[in-house]
Order: C-alpha cells, then sequence, then structure tokens
C-alpha cells in the first residue's frame, strides 16, 4: 500500500511583479532576466499570510478531491519559511481550515516537497491514515535581498497542495543529501543575546549560481535515473517530467543531458519566478485542471535545493477529469 | 586531437565562432556567462571522464586546456 493522489490545488498571491517593475530600483532589464533564467514575472504575497495562502491551496485541493476538512488525518506542510520560526506553517494552516488532525513542517528547502510525498508513504503503509493533505506553501519574497539583482529577480511567492487517500500510485521515491551548507543558504535570526560575541550573518539568501547549478543538474539526473530504476519503469514510460522550477537553464540542460524531447518537461517559471517547494504541485495542478494529465499516465518529479538536499519519484496519476478547466490559481491575498 | 582543440569543439555548440580562438581567449570575450562556463566545464567532465572543481576557475581557454591536461595526467 503506497496512496493516489486525489486532488490538488494551488494560490498565487493578486501582485505580480513584472521584470520590467524590477528596473526601475534595480539595474537590470527583462532580456537580461530572461535570457539568464527564463523568468519574465513572479507573484509576490503583500497582503495576508502564508497559512491564508497555503489554506487556500488545500481548500482548492480538498475541493478538487471530494474530501471534508473533518476527513483529514495528517497534514503535512514544505516550506522554507513559515510565517514564523514556531510553530510550524502547517499549524496555522490547520487553524485557517479548522482542522484537528496532526499536524507538522519538513525542512528540505526546495526539494522538500519530494521528501513530504516520501514521509506519507510511512503512514500509509502502517494504516495509520486514509486522508492526508500535503501542502508546500512559499514566501521567498520575505528572505531575498531586494538590493541584490543576482538573487531578488530569481523567487516568488506560491502554495500548492495534494490531498492523498489508499492506493498504490507512488511507484518510488529516492532522497540524497550532500551536507554542505555553505553554497546556498539563508542566515537564521540572531536574537539579542548580550553574551553572545559571535558577529551576527546577513539576513538574505546566499546563493553560489555555478555551485548550484552543477549540484542541481547532477543530483537531478542521477536521482531520476535512480528513482525510475526502483519503480521499474523507462525514460519513454514517463509522460511528463515535472522538476523543481529554479532556472530555465537548469530544466533545459537536464533536458538535453536526459535526451529528452521539448514539452516532456513542463515549465511554469516564467510567471511564477522559483517558487521553491511549492513548484512541482503547482505545476501538477496545472496540469491536472488543463486536463494535460490523464488517468493511468507516469509522472516523474524531482527536487533539489539548499542542504544540498534533493529527490524524485514516480507517480500514477489517477484524477480522472471529464472536462477540462482553465487553470486560474490567483486569488485576492 | 589534441585537448585544446577537443574543447574548442565543445565551445563551438555555444555558438562562440571558433575560428578566432585562442589559448589567450577569455570565456567572457566570447559573450559566455557564469552557467554557460558550467554547462561547458561539465561538458568537458563528459568528454574527458574527470571531475572539476569550480573553484579552479579558468578565466582563458589556455588555463581550462592547462587543468584538464593536470587531471588527467
Amino acid at each position: 500500500m503506497t496512496y493516489t493522489i486525489l486532488g490538488t490545488g494551488s494560490a498565487l498571491p493578486s501582485r505580480a511583479v513584472s521584470n520590467e517593475e524590477l528596473t526601475r530600483f534595480l539595474d537590470t532589464s527583462d532580456e537580461w532576466i530572461a535570457s539568464r533564467t527564463g523568468i519574465r514575472s513572479r507573484r509576490i504575497l503583500t497582503r495576508g499570510t502564508l497559512a491564508q495562502l497555503g489554506a487556500l491551496a488545500a481548500r482548492r485541493a480538498l475541493e478538487d478531491s471530494g474530501t471534508a476538512v473533518e476527513e483529514l488525518d495528517l497534514i503535512l506542510c514544505s516550506t522554507a519559511r513559515g510565517d514564523h520560526v514556531t510553530p510550524a506553517l502547517a499549524c496555522g494552516i490547520q487553524q485557517e481550515l479548522g482542522a484537528t488532525c496532526p499536524a507538522y513542517d519538513i525542512s528540505a528547502a526546495c526539494a522538500a516537497f519530494i521528501y513530504v510525498m516520501d514521509c506519507a508513504l510511512g503512514y500509509f503503509a502502517r494504516g495509520k491514515v486514509k486522508r492526508v493533505l500535503i501542502i508546500a506553501a512559499e514566501e521567498m519574497s520575505r528572505f531575498v535581498d531586494w538590493t541584490d539583482r543576482s538573487t531578488c529577480v530569481l523567487f516568488g511567492d506560491a502554495a500548492g497542495a495534494v490531498v492523498l487517500g489508499p492506493g498504490d500510485d507512488c511507484l518510488s521515491t529516492v532522497l540524497t543529501t550532500r551536507g554542505n551548507v555553505s553554497v546556498l543558504n539563508l542566515p537564521h535570526i540572531q536574537g539579542n543575546c548580550p553574551f553572545q560575541t559571535q558577529s551576527e550573518a546577513k539576513l538574505a539568501l546566499y546563493m553560489d549560481g555555478q555551485e548550484v547549478f552543477k549540484f542541481a543538474v547532477n543530483a537531478v539526473i542521477q536521482n531520476l535515473h535512480d528513482a525510475l530504476a526502483e519503480a521499474q519503469v523507462g525514460m519513454d514510460d514517463i509522460a511528463y517530467f515535472t522538476l523543481h522550477q529554479a532556472n530555465m537553464r537548469i530544466l533545459n540542460y537536464a533536458l538535453k543531458k536526459l535526451e529528452l524531447a521539448e514539452g516532456r518537461m513542463p515549465s511554469i517559471m516564467a510567471e511564477t519566478g522559483n517558487i521553491s517547494s511549492a513548484s512541482i504541485p503547482v505545476i501538477w495542478d496545472k496540469l491536472s485542471r488543463e486536463g494535460i494529465l490523464k488517468p493511468g499516465q507516469l509522472i516523474a518529479a524531482a527536487g533539489f535545493g539548499a542542504g544540498l538536499v534533493s529527490g524524485a519519484g514516480v507517480f500514477r496519476w489517477s484524477r480522472a477529469r471529464t472536462v477540462p478547466e482553465a487553470w486560474n490559481p490567483c486569488c485576492d491575498l | 586531437m589534441s585537448t585544446f582543440e577537443r574543447v574548442v569543439k565543445i565551445l563551438a555548440e555555444y555558438d562562440v565562432e571558433t575560428d578566432a580562438l585562442t589559448p589567450e581567449t577569455t570565456f567572457e570575450s566570447i559573450g559566455l556567462d557564469s552557467l554557460a562556463i558550467v554547462e561547458i566545464l561539465m561538458n568537458c567532465e563528459d568528454e574527458f571522464g574527470v571531475e572539476i572543481e569550480l573553484e579552479e576557475n579558468p578565466k582563458t581557454i589556455g588555463e581550462f586546456v592547462a587543468l584538464l591536461d593536470s587531471i588527467v595526467d
């Protein structure tokens, strides 16, 4: 027993920020950003909390799956930065939803959605749950330095969610961690302890772009090969490869190395930027609602991020949809 | 084929005008940004069957060729 994906949901904040708008306070251009990253625009959460955004994606996934809040046995959340250091973002989302089941976060940076999907396997294998809500909610705009043109242009805010029920549609998951905290990190708040003698690190995301690029491409390729081998399927058996949307250059290079035709690696980053662990469930929601994903198809997913962590999985799609709908994840927040 | 010629062949995949390339040519001067340099470096890893540390940070094709030769040796 693994699980099946019963439904999906996503939520993007209403405030869109184009590359052009960034040029008003950064020495950059739409051409520079788009040609180096593939990003044209991103969404910024300027009203409300991340828990509210996550709860909206969750409600859409619950509705899509025909699940009532009262049916939930567990809420797992992935986020790089919730509304608080503690409590967990999952607690805030549980409160917003009015749910009563256990709820907690898993921290694995941009790869966290894969880690959460792996974690959920254990609950189903033990027969402890019948309905699990998974939410990946990210507010990257809060921790980039908006005077640093090399990083702030990359990120956006978003939430994606899936509802899981008993089934056999998770064919494999693979997780890897290669401990290296220096090439990509976000320092913690330091407090004002009067006994502290260490200097404070800058409270902004740091990234060595070249090191991350090399790690990401190698990790994606290796993890996907391992996940497909564990699932006992070949590259041609996979309908779509849904990868964490960090940078179009990473995706294009991975596409080339994996010898995949264009179109088998769908992308949303032109309109969202890098939305960390929310990338994969948001793509799934788009593909599902637009009727692109069909029941019985196999999809592969791969994530990578600060840690350095990475992971991949192979899933069978089961959500049947008789009439495709327009994907409209934007909300009032 | 020399190491220089093998590197130039890989550079040709990146719309680089290869006729004018010399060991003194810098990656920056032929319009390659930081991520393109990593891609080329990774392609060379596959071509030569070696692993190259990014911290070596070669600036010219000649420096890169010397680095590859030292690793291969």
